[in-house]
């Protein structure tokens, strides 16, 4: 059999154990080996399933770890990575999550997923000096309404209809976690200005306002979007600025 | 084209003919505030091809202080598919950040069409096969600017079309593209049992001239279809005795070479992991002194 066909295969029958141990390999016994081959299957599904597990805890804590290794097992059935490059695979396993029939129960499970989604790509994303709030002290203040900011490139906006940053924050540490104090929709800014990630829930409305200045509207665009009661846009600026969210302003 | 200086302050790349061991995230901060005499670290390639962040800041700290090897896992050089232009980029970006001693990689394959299956995979051994290997490795050479040393895989099954050994197949490689050897000594246990092959016999076999790095790990116990023993390459415990004695016998054909402690499961705390290290330093030392006296002996 040439190299090509052997190699699909043995990658066809790792990925559907529906599939007969290929016909090409050998154990002692001079014929494929069953138990032998199922040590390739399982090392592939254990190390996929082991790479959503290190990048969702929270959604595992949330379902019970049966439950969770079963939907990952579906997952990377599914999708296999598309580069070696393990630190980015599972970024759609949210959108995998909302669509799992068994989870749909759990309204918040998806959201949180992709707040941790997020999470692991502000860890791993560029390191940038933040904006430091001096900056806007030399602007004049005529000038104020004009101004656009870059994004630090840790920084990430979402959109949850459930309180998933609050459920999110309570799972963190070995304590019992306590259900929201107001079960609301949320809106996070995740960020990384230096070693550590950082997870805000943003003033009602601040969410419109941040992507507006995010996709490069001037400050004063970015105002109209403003929607919060009993929040000025100002200090929703400057609160953004404090957690590092941007990188540069002109 | 203006070459940066490397980071001052920073210890020479070399690999010391030494211990050392596989870097954890949950060991940086103890090892930091400790510098415990070792001498040196691997990492794997891929978990630091994010852009930035704390395993960049953990990394560059660690190299600071320790040589560096780097060890891929996601090349997929026994893959009959051209390699992945992008993830050569990425390794020599990381070998130009961190200039390590070493650079290491498989005789395995990892992606095929389905995408990355996170695994070392078989390939059959042929004449065919050997040709794409030594094209892959002349290509990874190329892009890195260096030599890279090819490590021996563990193996569950074998092919039957192979026509060539295991042995022959790396001696061949190693002649055809200068490459150099990452000796895995565990895996030549795990293979060598999982095939009813003599370990001994592997070693005569073995162009052990070009080796210059070995690796040591745990293995864990299973059972193929008829029942005979079926040794599954884990990382997820101690070196077990017998590997310890190939060692020893590898060490006293080859001299000292650096030695890695592989430990990614299950990963112990800190100071389990580096008596394993310092285990394989006192072998090295007590193979060392028997050769010197039984020299001595015969000088005498």
């Amino acid at each position: 059999m040439p190299f090509e066909a052997t190699i699909e295969t043995f990658a066809q029958a790792l990925s559907d154990p529906a599939r007969p141990v290929p016909a090409q390999t050998r154990g002692r016994e001079g014929r494929p080996d069953t138990r032998r081959f199922a040590v390739y299957r399982n090392n592939v599904a254990v190390g996929l399933i082991g790479a959503i597990e290190a990048r969702y805890p929270v959604v595992r804590r949330l379902v019970d770890d049966a439950f969770f290794r079963a939907m990952a097992g579906a997952f990377v059935a599914a999708e296999k990575p598309r580069s070696p490059v393990l630190i980015h695979y599972g970024e759609t396993f949210p959108d995998f999550v909302a669509r799992f029939e068994p989870a749909q129960e759990i309204a918040y499970l998806a959201d949180v997923a992709r707040l941790e989604s997020a999470w692991v790509e502000a860890y791993h994303a560029a390191e940038a000096p933040p904006l430091a709030l001096d900056a806007l002290g030399a602007i004049d203040p005529k000038d104020i309404g004009g101004l656009r900011f870059s994004p630090h490139p840790a920084a990430r906006l979402l959109r949850f209809a459930n309180p998933a940053a609050s459920i999110w924050a309570a799972h963190q540490g070995d304590g019992e976690p306590r259900p929201p104090d107001v079960w609301r929709a949320e809106e996070a800014l995740v960020t990384r200005p230096e070693a550590d990630v950082l997870v805000r829930v943003l003033p009602p409305g601040g969410y419109e306002f941040a992507r507006a200045l995010f996709a490069g509207a001037t400050l004063a665009e970015a105002a109209e979007k403003f929607s919060g009661e009993g929040v000025d846009p100002g200090s929703h600026l400057v609160g953004l600025i404090e957690a590092g969210a941007f990188q540069s302003l002109r | 084209m203006s070459v940066s200086p490397p980071t001052p302050m920073r210890v020479t790349a070399p690999l010391p003919d030494r211990g050392g061991v596989g870097l954890k995230a949950d060991h940086v901060e103890q090892i930091l505030a400790e510098r415990p005499d070792l001498g040196f670290f691997e990492v794997h390639a891929e978990n630091y091809m994010g852009d930035g962040g704390p395993a960049h800041r953990r990394l560059e700290a660690i190299r600071a202080l320790y040589p560096l090897s780097l060890h891929g896992v996601g090349l997929s050089i026994g893959s009959p598919k051209p390699l992945d232009k992008d993830h050569l980029k990425r390794l020599a970006a990381l070998v130009q950040r961190y200039e390590p001693g070493l650079f290491s990689e498989h005789l395995a394959w990892s992606s095929h069409n389905q995408g990355f299956l996170n695994d070392l995979l078989p390939l059959p051994y042929t004449k065919r096969t050997l040709a794409t290997v030594c094209d892959h490795i002349d290509q990874t050479q190329e892009a890195l600017g260096r030599r890279m040393l090819l490590e021996n895989p563990s193996t569950y099954v074998l092919f039957a079309q192979s026509t060539i050994s295991e042995t022959d197949f790396v001696a061949e490689i190693g002649r055809r593209t200068g490459c150099g050897l990452l000796l895995d000594v565990n895996n030549v246990i795990v293979s060598t049992t999982n095939h009813g092959l003599d370990p001994i016999a592997y070693l005569d076999a073995y162009p052990l001239r070009h080796v210059e790095e070995i690796h040591l790990a745990g293995y864990a116990d299973a059972q193929d279809d008829a029942g005979r023993p079926l040794l599954i390459d884990a990382h997820d415990s101690p070196v077990r005795d017998h590997v310890w004695a190939l060692y020893a016998e590898t060490i006293r054909r080859v001299g000292p070479k650096p030695t890695l402690i592989e430990w990614d499961n299950d990963v112990p705390v800190w100071p389990v992991l580096l008596a394993e290290a310092r285990r394989a330093e006192a072998t090295m030392a007590r193979v060392l002194a028997a050769s010197e006296q039984k020299a001595l002996r015969h000088a005498v």
